[in-house]
């Protein structure tokens, strides 16, 4: 592919792996703390999954720009600050109730779903191959998610409440999982395009949501920032993911 | 054909498959990597020995450690040019775990994947057999268990919970 096209790919697959990241560091905060244990156990091997993810797309944004494939990740991942990062505000969002975390997931794993069946025809055989692998496990993940709406939102008064409650919450920051990523405009062919892909999340998602008793708020004051704006918690994440390899550079692991 | 250098004579690519039959699996230590279906080739490209390897799972976290137990087990014949490459392509499939690894995996308690032949979709809410009592009425507890490929299920015959290594 033209240089053009190869940066304009690698910033695509940069912010597809923040995401992940991001979305799995979250989720191992989960780890030691999850209401019952094996959904500590879950979250912790989500959190894993999708750190495997992340890493898949940054080795593929390597390749892209002629940077080492080993080191290339890990400087990404430790060595940039909030501002250079590009994951949509939704996976930065802290924790609080666990049914915030598994709402966040779901609506971010049917989303990932969807773009991942787009990426499997990619022109780019590397990304292709790619993502019909991890497409495989995130239909685990829908399936852990879609398991839980049921089980909380028809559970009990109270699970059902802290269920609505993370809704309302999270549905704001929704309409930013749709804009076009860094470089998807110059990348037809290559990539779905991410707007493309709303009508079929907000279908699957408001079906899945009502037979859960759950409904989007009827007014909600969208956070469609665009990628280059983080929340402030990322400062927070960000010094507790990157302490370890800030403190010693040299450090071999 | 390689030369061993402490002149037992030629190996050939035969003999380092036998030999990677020896490496485990370092989750399910019953197993190997070449039963498991993780070892897809074995090929000699000039003078080194290239060793292409699937990752199971995109994030399994005992990838490094498969890859540094090939080249030890490599070296041990004598055998120091080794390349272990990944591939994603095709992607790994449990319908690969053969006939022997099932057996050995369900003997230490962990439910074989169910053959689906192509699509695991359509398995996946096909009954699960308890690795204890065979009963078919067992229960999925949990799409996760204790590692990214297992799933957490109950046996309602015997009260055994269990863990299957998942289909995919």
């Amino acid at each position: 592919m033209e240089t053009r096209l190869n940066a304009g790919l690698a910033e695509y697959l940069i912010a597809l792996g923040d995401d992940e990241l991001i979305l799995s560091h979250r989720d191992s905060e989960w780890c030691g703390h999850a209401p019952i244990l094996e959904e500590d156990i879950a979250f912790a091997n989500l959190a894993v999954d999708e750190l495997g993810h992340a890493r898949l797309w940054y080795e593929l944004a390597a390749e892209l720009l002629d940077e080492d494939k080993e080191r290339f990740p890990d400087h990404l991942a430790y060595f940039r600050d909030a501002s250079e990062w590009r994951n949509v505000q939704l996976v930065s969002l802290p924790n609080g109730d666990w049914a915030f975390s598994v709402l966040r997931r779901y609506l971010f794993d049917v989303l990932e779903v969807e773009r991942l069946r787009g990426l499997k025809q990619s022109s780019y055989k590397p990304l292709a191959e790619a993502a019909a692998k991890i497409y495989n496990e995130e239909l685990y993940h829908v399936r852990h998610g879609r398991a839980w709406l049921p089980r909380l939102g028809l559970g009990t008064e109270e699970s059902h409440r802290r269920m609505q409650t993370a809704l309302n919450d999270l549905w704001p920051f929704t309409p930013q999982l749709f804009q076009a990523l860094p470089g998807e405009s110059e990348l037809s062919g290559v990539v779905p395009t991410t707007p493309g892909l709303e009508a079929e999340w907000r279908t699957k998602v408001v079906a899945d949501l009502a037979s859960a008793n759950l409904n989007p708020p009827e007014k909600s004051n969208p956070m469609n920032r665009p990628r280059t704006q983080q929340t402030e918690h990322m400062m927070d994440l960000l010094s507790e993911s990157q302490m370890v390899a800030r403190a010693n550079v040299e450090a071999r692991w | 054909m390689v030369r061993n250098p402490d002149s037992r004579g030629a190996i050939s690519l035969q003999d380092i498959w036998r030999a990677l039959d020896d490496v485990v699996d370092p989750e399910i230590p019953v197993v190997s990597l070449v039963e498991m279906g993780i070892i897809r080739d074995v090929m000699e490209v000039g003078g080194r020995i290239v060793v292409k390897m699937t990752p199971t799972f995109a994030g399994c976290p005992a990838l490094e450690v498969m890859e540094s137990d090939i080249r030890a087990r490599l070296e041990k014949m004598g055998i120091d040019l080794v390349d272990v490459v990944r591939a994603l392509d095709p992607p790994w499939t449990s319908d690969w775990i053969s006939e022997s690894a099932r057996r050995k995996i369900k003997q230490i308690g962990l439910a074989p994947p169910q053959v689906h032949g192509g699509d695991f979709i359509n398995v996946l809410d096909a009954p699960v057999t308890c690795p204890y009592c065979d009963s078919f009425n067992t229960t999925l507890k949990n799409s996760f268990g204790s590692t990214p490929c297992r799933m957490i299920y109950y046996c309602n015959n015997c009260s055994q919970p269990f863990e299957q290594f998942r289909p995919l």
